[in-house]
C-alpha cells in the first residue's frame, strides 16, 4: 500500500457516499449505511484506516488527515439526512412544505403613536429631550401664562372643557413650556407629545381629544432662523426632502408668529383637492416664543429668546394612511390596528 | 373675510391678478383659506351673432343662423320676440350647462334642427329680466367668452383673519396691506360720486340735541362716543345693481338700499353702522345705557329675547330698540314705509359687545368686529361717509350729524431699537427699511438712528411691544427672505421625563408581545362619588373622566365583540385622573398602562385547529412583563386579592414592595355569550403632578441634574463548571394549602445547593384522596466546585419530605 493508493481509496469513498447517503429512505436504511461506511466494526473507513499502519512512517501522518477529512464530510452528510429522515417520520412520512408557518398575534403602536415616534426620533437627533406636563391644566398655565389676553376673541378658537375649580383640560400642549420653563434653566431643547382637550363634537375631522406634539427651545442668541432652519430640516427628514414655505399666523404666546407649510405630496404643488388647489399642505405652528411667556416663567426676556412649535401627528397619521374618518383612529377595532404592524 | 377683488381695486387701483394678490396675501398678511371665481358658471358661455333669421310659421319661434366664431353658421331655434339681425347675445353652445342645470343638446325642433341656445338674462342667472334674449353692445368678436365681454366676473378672496387683526375684517383694511406690498397710492372708491352735501356735526359730551334728535350717554365706559346722522326724505327701495354686484361678490344678499348701503361700509370700511327709522324711535331720543331688570327686545331676527341687567343697550325715550353692537330691534327697523332715518356710527366696549352677545347666543358681522376692535378714531369719517353713501343711495337729505363723547386717548409709543431686529431674526434690517416698512402700514416712526419712537396707527390694536414691531418687519420683507442656517446648539437642561422613558419601555415590550395600542378619549359615565366631571361637556353621557382605564379598554373590547371580534388584545399608556375633593374635582393625574386580553391566545393552525383561550396565567404572565419592563431588576410580587368592583381581582401585582396594581377578570364586561372571558392588567408608572411648579412669574430652578443611568447593571453571573442534579416532587397537597407554601418551605428545607424549584405539573381528579390535588415540583442541586454524589441527593429528598409531612402535612403521591 502506498499514500496514493490509500489516498485513492479515500477518495473513492468521499465520491460514493453522496449518492448512497441520499437514497436512504427510512432510518433503519440509514442505520445500516452509516455502519457500512464509518462503522467501528466494519464500516469502509475503518478498513482504509486498518491499512495505515502498511504505509511508510513518514507517510501516515499525511495520511492519517486524509482519511479525517473525508470522515468529516461523510458524518456530517449523515446527519443532515437523518434530521430530514426523523422531521419526516415525525410529520408521519411526507412533509408538504406549502403548508403555513405557524404564527403569533403581531402587536402594533397606534399609527398616531408611530408618528410621534418618528417625529421624536428626528428632535433627539438635534438634542431635545422630552417633557410632560398634565391633561388637567390650571387656566394661568393653559391661558394667561401663555399671554391670552382674558375674555377675548383669541381665546375662541380654543373651545374649552371646564373642570371645577381652577381647573380645564388642557387645550393645547403649550402650557409644558411655562412649567419647564419655571423648572429648568436655559439652554431648553425640549419636546412634549401629549393628548389636548376641546370642545370639538366628534366628527369625520374632529375629535375632542387628540394628540399634539410641543417644541420649545430657549437660550441666548435664538433666532428666527434657528426656527426656519430647524423646522425645515425636520421637514426633510419626515416627508423626505420637500420644500417648506412659512407664512404669518397668530398665537398668543409667539410673536412673531409664522405657519409652516411643505409642498403638497399628491400634487407637487400644482394644486388637487388634497391641498384645497393650494399646492400647500400645512404642518405646524410655530413662532419666537413671546417675552411675556419668559416673563411668565421668571426668566429674563432680555437676555433669553426663544421659539417653539406645535403639530397634531393625527392629521399626518391619517394623511399618510389614508385614512378617511378621524374617528377610525379611537374606534380601536384589531383589524384595524393589526394592519399597522410593522 | 371674503374679499371681492373688484371691490378691493376701487380701493387701491393695483394690476396685479388675483392669483397675485392671493399669494401676496398669504405670504405677508393673513392666509387665503379660499379663492373662488363667481360666475364661474358662466365659464363656458360664449358671444354669438344672429346672421340670419326667419319666423317659423304657427309659431313664436324664429330659426336663425348664428355665428359663434366657429367657422360655420350655426342654426339654432329662439323663443325670444326680440331677435334681431346684426346683433350680438350670450349663446350656450351644445353641451354647455346652463346655471339652472340643464345641459344644452343638440335637438329637433318643429322639423329644425337647434344647435345651442340664446340666453336671456334670467337664464343666465343676471336678472329677472325674461322678455327676451340679452343684446350686448361690444366690439369683440363672436366666440369670445361671454365673461370676458360682460364687465360681471370677480374672484371672491377668502381671508382667514386672526383675533389680532381686525383690522382686516374690510376691503379698506386689505386695501392698505395690499397698498403698502405693491406701492399703489389707495384712493377714494370710483363707486361713488361724494356729491352729497354733509352738514359738520354737533358735539356733545354726554348729550347732545340738534334738528329735533337727541342723543345721550349714560355708560360712558360702554360706549365712549356716539355718533348719530338724520337722513330725512329717504326712499327705501331696491339697490343699484353696482351695489348689489358687490354684495353678491362676497357672498352677502341685497335686501334695500338702506340697509345694503350699511353692510357696504361694514365690509367696506369695517366699522359696523344700523339705520333706525327715525320716526320709530319714541321722544326721537337715542340714550346709551345698560338694560333696566326685565326689559325684553324683539331682534331684527324676529326672537323676542329676555335682556339682562349688565347687557348694554341702545334705547330711545322708553324701551330697549337694540343690543348696542350686536342686532337691532325688529321695532324701529328700516321698512319700505321708512322716510326718515338714524344712522348710528358708535364705539362699544369691546368685553360688553362680548359679553352681550354672548349671554343671547348670538354673533353677528357687527358684534364680531366690536369685539376685536374697530377703529374707533376714523368714527367721525364713516358717519360723514356713511350718511352721504345713504342719501346718495336712497335719496334724502343728510340733516344734522351728533357726535356725543369723547375721542380715544392717543396711541402709546412703542420705543424700538432697529439694531434689535437682529437679535429675534438673526439678520440685520437697514434702519430706513425698518422705517419705511413701518411707515407703509401707516406706523408713526419718529426719532432716528436706533432710537425710535413707533406708534401704531389707529386700526391696530395687537401693537404693544418691540417684538410687535418686529413681527410687522419680518412678514413685510417675507418670511422665506428670513435666513434659515441651522448652526450648532448648546444641549439641553432638561432630563427626559422618566415616564416618557417608561411608557416607551411598556409600550415596547407590550407590542412585542403581541397586543395592539390603543389611543381612545378619556370620557366616561360616572362611577365614583367625586370623580372628576366635565362642567360644559359635549355629550351628557360621557362627562366624567376616567378613574382607571380598564374602564375605557373594556368599552373598546365591547367594541370590537359587536362587530364580531372576539380576539382582542388591546393595551393603553394613558392618563388616569384620580377622584379629588373639595373644589378641586381632580384629585390627580398617574400615567398607567393597562391592557385586556380575550378570545384566542394566537392564531389557529392546522397542527392547532383550536388554540387556547387567554386565561388568569396569561394575564399574569402579561403583567410580570410589563412591570419587568417598566422597572428592570425590581422584585415583582403577585398577592391573591379580593377587590370590590364589578370586576374579579386576582391578584395585586406589587414592585419592590409597593403595590402598583393588579390583574382582573373582567366580569362585568358586557359580552355576548360565544365571547371567551376577559382579562385585564393595570399598573400605575407614576404620578403626573398637575399643582403649580412655582408661584405664577417665579422660576425654580435648583441645578442641572446630572442623573446617570437610570436602571442599575445587570451583573453577571458566572456559568456553571459542574454539572447538576435533580429529581421531581409529586406531592399530594391538600386543597387549602397553597402551592406557594409548599414552594417557600421546599426553598427554606434544601439548603444552600438548591439552584432551582418549578412547578412543572398539576393534577386533580380520579385516583387522589378526597380535598387534596397533585402538584408535580423539579428540584435542580448544584454544587460550585464539584459533582454532587447520589447519596447527597437522596439525603436531601428524605429530608424534605420529612419536613413537608411534618409542616404541612404534605406527602408524596406515591405514598
Ligand atoms: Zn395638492
Amino acid at each position: 500500500m502506498t499514500l496514493d493508493e490509500f489516498k485513492a481509496a479515500c477518495a473513492a469513498l468521499a465520491a460514493d457516499a453522496p449518492a448512497q447517503i441520499a437514497a436512504v429512505a427510512d432510518l433503519d436504511a440509514w442505520t445500516a449505511l452509516r455502519n457500512a461506511l464509518v462503522g467501528r466494526a466494519s464500516g469502509r473507513l475503518t478498513d482504509i484506516m486498518a491499512t495505515l499502519p502498511q504505509l511508510p512512517k513518514e507517510d501516515r501522518r499525511e495520511a492519517g488527515q486524509a482519511a479525517n477529512a473525508v470522515k468529516l464530510e461523510v458524518e456530517a452528510l449523515l446527519t443532515a439526512r437523518e434530521s430530514g429522515l426523523s422531521a419526516a417520520a415525525k410529520s408521519g412520512g411526507d412533509l408538504d412544505l406549502t403548508m403555513p408557518e405557524r404564527r403569533r398575534w403581531v402587536g402594533a403602536a397606534h399609527p398616531v403613536s408611530q408618528v410621534i415616534d418618528e417625529i421624536t426620533e428626528i428632535f433627539r437627533e438635534l438634542g431635545f429631550t422630552i417633557a410632560l406636563g398634565p391633561e388637567a391644566e390650571h387656566t394661568w398655565y393653559n391661558f394667561q401664562a401663555l399671554n391670552f389676553p382674558d375674555d377675548h376673541p383669541a381665546m375662541d378658537l380654543h373651545d374649552t372643557l371646564y373642570l371645577q375649580g381652577d381647573l380645564v383640560l388642557r387645550t393645547h400642549t403649550s402650557p409644558v413650556q411655562v412649567r419647564t420653563l419655571q423648572q429648568y434653566a436655559p439652554p431648553i431643547r425640549i419636546l412634549a407629545p401629549g393628548n389636548v382637550h376641546r370642545r370639538d363634537p366628534f366628527d369625520a375631522s374632529h375629535a375632542p381629544t387628540f394628540a399634539q406634539v410641543e417644541g420649545l427651545v430657549v437660550d441666548e442668541g435664538i433666532t428666527f432662523a434657528d426656527l426656519k432652519a430647524t423646522l425645515t430640516h425636520f421637514a426633510n427628514r419626515f416627508f423626505g426632502s420637500t420644500r417648506t414655505r412659512f407664512r404669518p399666523s397668530y398665537f398668543p404666546f409667539t410673536e412673531p408668529s409664522a405657519e409652516m407649510d411643505v409642498l403638497c405630496g399628491v400634487c407637487k404643488g400644482s394644486g388637487c383637492s388634497v391641498c384645497k388647489n393650494s399646492g400647500w399642505v400645512e404642518i405646524l405652528g410655530s413662532g419666537m416664543v413671546h417675552p411675556a411667556v419668559i416673563e411668565s416663567a421668571g426668566l429674563d426676556s432680555t437676555k433669553y429668546t426663544g421659539w417653539a412649535f406645535g403639530l397634531g401627528p393625527a392629521r399626518t397619521a391619517l394623511a399618510r394612511h389614508g385614512i378617511p374618518d378621524i374617528r377610525i383612529l379611537y374606534d380601536s377595532d384589531v383589524r384595524f390596528l393589526e394592519q399597522f404592524a410593522r | 373675510m371674503n374679499i371681492s377683488h373688484e371691490w378691493l381695486k376701487t380701493l387701491v387701483p393695483h394690476t396685479r391678478s388675483a392669483d397675485e394678490v392671493r399669494d401676496l396675501l398669504t405670504a405677508h398678511v393673513a392666509t387665503v383659506e379660499g379663492f373662488e371665481h363667481t360666475r364661474a358658471e358662466l365659464a363656458s358661455f360664449v358671444i354669438a351673432r344672429v346672421m340670419e333669421s326667419e319666423k317659423i310659421p304657427d309659431t313664436k319661434l324664429s330659426f336663425n343662423k348664428v355665428d359663434d366664431g366657429s367657422g360655420t353658421l350655426l342654426e339654432v331655434v329662439c323663443g325670444a320676440p326680440n331677435v334681431t339681425v346684426g346683433t350680438m347675445y350670450p349663446f350656450a353652445r351644445t353641451g354647455t350647462t346652463m346655471p339652472a342645470g340643464l345641459v344644452i343638446e343638440k335637438r329637433k325642433i318643429r322639423g329644425f334642427t337647434s344647435n345651442g341656445m340664446l340666453c336671456s338674462a334670467r337664464e343666465l342667472g343676471l336678472g329677472q329680466d325674461h322678455d327676451g334674449i340679452l343684446p350686448i353692445e361690444t366690439a369683440a368678436a363672436p366666440g369670445t367668452p361671454l365673461l370676458d365681454v360682460l364687465p360681471i366676473s370677480d374672484v371672491r378672496i377668502v381671508v382667514d383673519v386672526l383675533p389680532n387683526r381686525p383690522d382686516l375684517l374690510s376691503h379698506r383694511g386689505v386695501a392698505r396691506e395690499v397698498s403698502a406690498l405693491t406701492g399703489v397710492a389707495m384712493v377714494e372708491p370710483a363707486d361713488w360720486t361724494a356729491a352729497v352735501a354733509v352738514p359738520a356735526p354737533v358735539v356733545g359730551d354726554a348729550s347732545a340735541t340738534a334738528g329735533g334728535v337727541t342723543v345721550r350717554l349714560d355708560d360712558r365706559e360702554g360706549c365712549p362716543r356716539y355718533g348719530a346722522a338724520i337722513i330725512r326724505g329717504v326712499k327705501v327701495g331696491p339697490s343699484p345693481e353696482w351695489l348689489v354686484k358687490r354684495l353678491e361678490a362676497i357672498g352677502s344678499r341685497s335686501i334695500n338700499n338702506v340697509v345694503d348701503a350699511t353692510n357696504y361700509l361694514l365690509h367696506g370700511f369695517g366699522h359696523p353702522m344700523h339705520a333706525f327709522d327715525l320716526s320709530k324711535l319714541e321722544g326721537s331720543t337715542i340714550v346709551v345705557r345698560r338694560a333696566a331688570a326685565g326689559e325684553t327686545l324683539t331682534t331684527l331676527d324676529g326672537t323676542e329675547r329676555k335682556l339682562t341687567t349688565g347687557m348694554l343697550v341702545i334705547a330711545d325715550a322708553a324701551h330697549a330698540t337694540a343690543v348696542a353692537g350686536v342686532m337691532g330691534g325688529r321695532e324701529s327697523e328700516v321698512t319700505d314705509a321708512t322716510t326718515d332715518i338714524l344712522l348710528e356710527v358708535a364705539s362699544f366696549h369691546a368685553g360688553l359687545v362680548r359679553s352681550g352677545r354672548r349671554a343671547l347666543g348670538l354673533s353677528t358681522d357687527a358684534s364680531y368686529r366690536f369685539e376685536r376692535g374697530v377703529d374707533d378714531a376714523a368714527l367721525p369719517e364713516l358717519l360723514a361717509r356713511g350718511a352721504a353713501y345713504i342719501a346718495e343711495i336712497a335719496g334724502g337729505t343728510v340733516e344734522t350729524k351728533l357726535l356725543v363723547g369723547a375721542a380715544p386717548a392717543p396711541r402709546a409709543r412703542v420705543s424700538f431699537a432697529p439694531s434689535r431686529v437682529a437679535r429675534l431674526l438673526g439678520d440685520a434690517v437697514p434702519a430706513d427699511e425698518v422705517v419705511a416698512l413701518l411707515t407703509s402700514i401707516g406706523f408713526d416712526v419718529q426719532g432716528s438712528g436706533d432710537a425710535l419712537s413707533v406708534a401704531a396707527p389707529t386700526w391696530r390694536h395687537d401693537v404693544s411691544r418691540d417684538v410687535d414691531l418686529v413681527e410687522e418687519i419680518a412678514r413685510l420683507r417675507g418670511y422665506d427672505r428670513l435666513p434659515d442656517t441651522l448652526t450648532g446648539a448648546r444641549p439641553g437642561n432638561v432630563p427626559d421625563h422618566p415616564l416618557h422613558t417608561v411608557g416607551r419601555r411598556v409600550r415596547d415590550a407590550l407590542v412585542a408581545a403581541g397586543l395592539l395600542e390603543v389611543r381612545p378619549l378619556p370620557f366616561t359615565t360616572q362611577r365614583a362619588e367625586s370623580q372628576a366631571r366635565v362642567l360644559n361637556p359635549l355629550a351628557q353621557d360621557e362627562a366624567y373622566l376616567r378613574l382607571d382605564l380598564l374602564d375605557t379598554l373594556s368599552r373598546r373590547a365591547e367594541y370590537n365583540l359587536n362587530r364580531m371580534q372576539g380576539n382582542v388584545r388591546l393595551f393603553e399608556v394613558g392618563t388616569a385622573f384620580l377622584a379629588g375633593s373639595g373644589a378641586e374635582s381632580v384629585g390627580g393625574e398617574e400615567i398607567r398602562v393597562a391592557a385586556l386580553l380575550m378570545g384566542a391566545s394566537r392564531p389557529p393552525h392546522f397542527t392547532e385547529p383550536k388554540p387556547p383561550a387567554f386565561d388568569a396565567w396569561d394575564a399574569k404572565a402579561l403583567a410580570t412583563r410589563v412591570a419587568q419592563a417598566a422597572w428592570p431588576g425590581a422584585t415583582i410580587e403577585f398577592a391573591e386579592a379580593v377587590r370590590d368592583g364589578a370586576d374579579q381581582c386576582l391578584w395585586t401585582v406589587a414592585v419592590d414592595g409597593s403595590v402598583r396594581g393588579h390583574v382582573s377578570a373582567l366580569t362585568s364586561l358586557d359580552a355576548p355569550n360565544w365571547a371567551s372571558p376577559a382579562f385585564g392588567v393595570e399598573l400605575t408608572l407614576g404620578a403626573m403632578p398637575v399643582a403649580y411648579v412655582a408661584p405664577k412669574g417665579e422660576h425654580r430652578y435648583v441645578s442641572a441634574a446630572t442623573s446617570g443611568p437610570a436602571v442599575a447593571p445587570v451583573r453577571y453571573v458566572p456559568l456553571p463548571a459542574m454539572p447538576a442534579a435533580e429529581f421531581d416532587l409529586a406531592l399530594l397537597v391538600p386543597t387549602h394549602i397553597a402551592a406557594a407554601a409548599v414552594e417557600a418551605l421546599i426553598r427554606n428545607t434544601a439548603g444552600e445547593l438548591l439552584e432551582s424549584v418549578v412547578v412543572f405539573d398539576e393534577y386533580r381528579g380520579k385516583g387522589l384522596p378526597e380535598g387534596t390535588r397533585s402538584v408535580g415540583w423539579r428540584l435542580t442541586f448544584r454544587h460550585p466546585e464539584r459533582t454532587l454524589r447520589d447519596k447527597e441527593i437522596e439525603g436531601r429528598r428524605a429530608m424534605l419530605l420529612k419536613t413537608l409531612e411534618k409542616e404541612l402535612s404534605v406527602v408524596p403521591r406515591s405514598a
